[in-house]
């Protein structure tokens, strides 16, 4: 039963709480470029999913293997080359397995690779002690955070077209503001208290 | 020092699992590519301007391979590039003078206002908004939405407010033509430097109300045009550029200045004074021969 309480506190915390890009302020660079259209954003969000949750699993196991061998410091260069192998094998896998998958995700996976998002959910599953489970699963709630940030990021971008604002703000400089009064909205959430 | 190495080793042998694995997997999934889909790539624009209605130029590319799309589909690749593509699919060279897009409108601010639309910047939106703000449902809005679609740089809204096509530019790849929610442009041949500037195909009356250019569908031109070149379809002046030959008569009959390039006033009232001239000396002619004709009857 403890083990389910955990599990959803730590789903509410990586969706909702502990947003990765909201209040950790990881994966920034993808959620600021890819993000305008909403259609490339929700793309964008299934594929950092989809890697988030196996980069998880995968790194969880490398760490057992460094920490036997006393090689625990190791862990961010070993990281680096573990997602970046996972994401060259996953786009291998899908061109032969899911061509449709592969071409709906496009030009994204690739660029998964320098996501920090994903290195910086392997980190935390290790900083915070999480076993197998528990960093499968907030590797995959944090990617859904990801997928809903986004995806509202970008829906409010494609609105901002009918906006009337200063010039000087147009383009990049009003989406940072909009990404500020976002993060700030999210903040709301860490009042959140179930248990 | 023994930790470093350590830690090199583990990592090195690391490294190497992972390249090893992705090598057996690339074998292991390896999808196999028509090697004429790259070359045929290698031919096209790689502007991934979507002018040819595929998603970029590797959906061209697949596309032509495939047969669903003709070996000229890429526009702004030339016909150079056409040719090498058909060797490469194994047909026959396909020829064609160079076309460009060609906007077929000057209203601009001799167009009347139907009023005045504040919205979105964009011709598509505008046209939805009780059929736009011009008078003419046939004029350029000059909102740009082709110069939006145009990848190459080569469209502008001109000095009156309407759409210009830089021929230098452009590369007839359509997306412009797709852009315009008016079907106002249309490919011609670049080497060709007559063409009628409007679109409109109401009757001449209304058409003379709602635009200080546009044409009227008098016939003027088509009947001064030594060639058969330029006839009245639809109730607008349509060139054939096929007979067209660039002798510039029709612009200096035109009534409304609605066939580029436009003849000045001073060349209109030379050409008007020559015909003037050719007329007189005919009728002249004419008159004397007929007094001829009456003094060998006499």
């Amino acid at each position: 039963m403890d083990q389910i309480y955990q599990l959803l506190a730590i789903t509410l915390g990586a969706i909702l709480a502990n947003n990765f890009i909201f209040s950790q302020f990881l994966g920034i660079c993808p959620f600021l470029g890819v993000s305008k259209k909403v259609d490339t954003a929700v793309g964008m969000g299934i594929a950092v999913t989809f890697v988030m949750g196996l980069a998880s699993a995968i790194t969880w196991l490398v760490n057992l293997l460094l920490v036997k061998l006393g090689l625990a410091y190791m862990q961010t260069v070993a990281f680096i080359l573990v997602i970046a192998a996972l994401v060259q094998f996953i786009e291998m896998f899908l061109q032969k397995a899911m061509p449709s998958l592969y071409t709906a995700l496009g030009v994204y996976l690739p660029l998964i690779t320098t996501n920090c998002a994903v290195l910086g959910v392997a980190l935390l599953n290790i900083q915070n002690n999480y076993n197998f489970i528990s960093s499968v699963v907030y590797g995959i709630t944090g990617g859904l955070g990801f997928l809903l940030a986004i995806v509202l990021f970008a829906s409010i971008r494609e609105r901002l077209v009918f906006a009337e604002y200063p010039k000087a703000f147009e383009g990049f400089p009003i989406a940072l503001v909009t990404a500020g009064l976002m993060a700030l909205a999210f903040m709301g959430f860490s009042g959140l208290k179930i248990w | 020092m023994t930790n470093v190495i350590f830690a090199i080793v583990v990592l090195g042998v690391l490294g190497a699992v992972f390249g090893l694995l992705l090598a057996v997997a690339s074998k292991i999934f390896e999808v196999k590519k028509d090697p004429r889909e790259e070359a045929i790539l290698s031919h096209l624009a790689g502007a991934n301007c979507g002018g040819c209605g595929y998603p970029g130029c590797a959906g061209c590319a697949s596309a032509i391979l495939a047969g669903d799309a003709p070996v000229t589909a890429c526009a702004p690749a030339g016909a150079e590039n056409a040719a090498a593509i058909a060797e490469i699919m194994g047909m026959a060279a396909p020829t064609g003078e160079r076309q460009v897009a060609f906007v077929r409108c000057t209203g601009g601010v001799n167009a009347k206002k139907r009023y005045d639309y504040v919205g979105v910047k964009d011709c598509i939106s505008a046209t939805k908004v009780a059929g736009g703000p011009l008078e003419c449902s046939f004029g350029c809005l000059g909102f740009g939405s082709c110069v939006n679609a145009c990848q190459f740089g080569a469209m502008s809204i001109g000095e009156n407010g309407t759409a210009v096509v830089d021929p230098e530019k452009c590369t007839n790849c359509g997306a412009c033509m797709k852009a315009c929610p008016r079907h106002l442009i249309v490919s011609v041949p670049a080497s060709k430097k007559v063409h009628v500037t409007c679109a409109n195909q109401d009757k001449g009356k209304a058409t003379m109300s709602v635009c200080s250019s546009s044409c009227i569908g008098c016939g003027l031109c088509q009947k001064e045009c030594k060639k058969d070149a330029i006839h009245v379809v639809n109730g607008v002046a349509v060139v054939d550029y096929e007979k067209c030959v660039g002798c510039k008569l029709c612009t200096k009959v035109c009534p409304r200045d609605a066939i580029i390039p436009v003849a000045t006033a001073e060349e209109k009232e030379k050409y008007k004074a020559i015909k003037k001239a050719q007329a007189e000396k005919a009728a002249a002619a004419k008159k004397a021969a007929e007094e001829a004709a009456a003094a060998s009857a006499q």
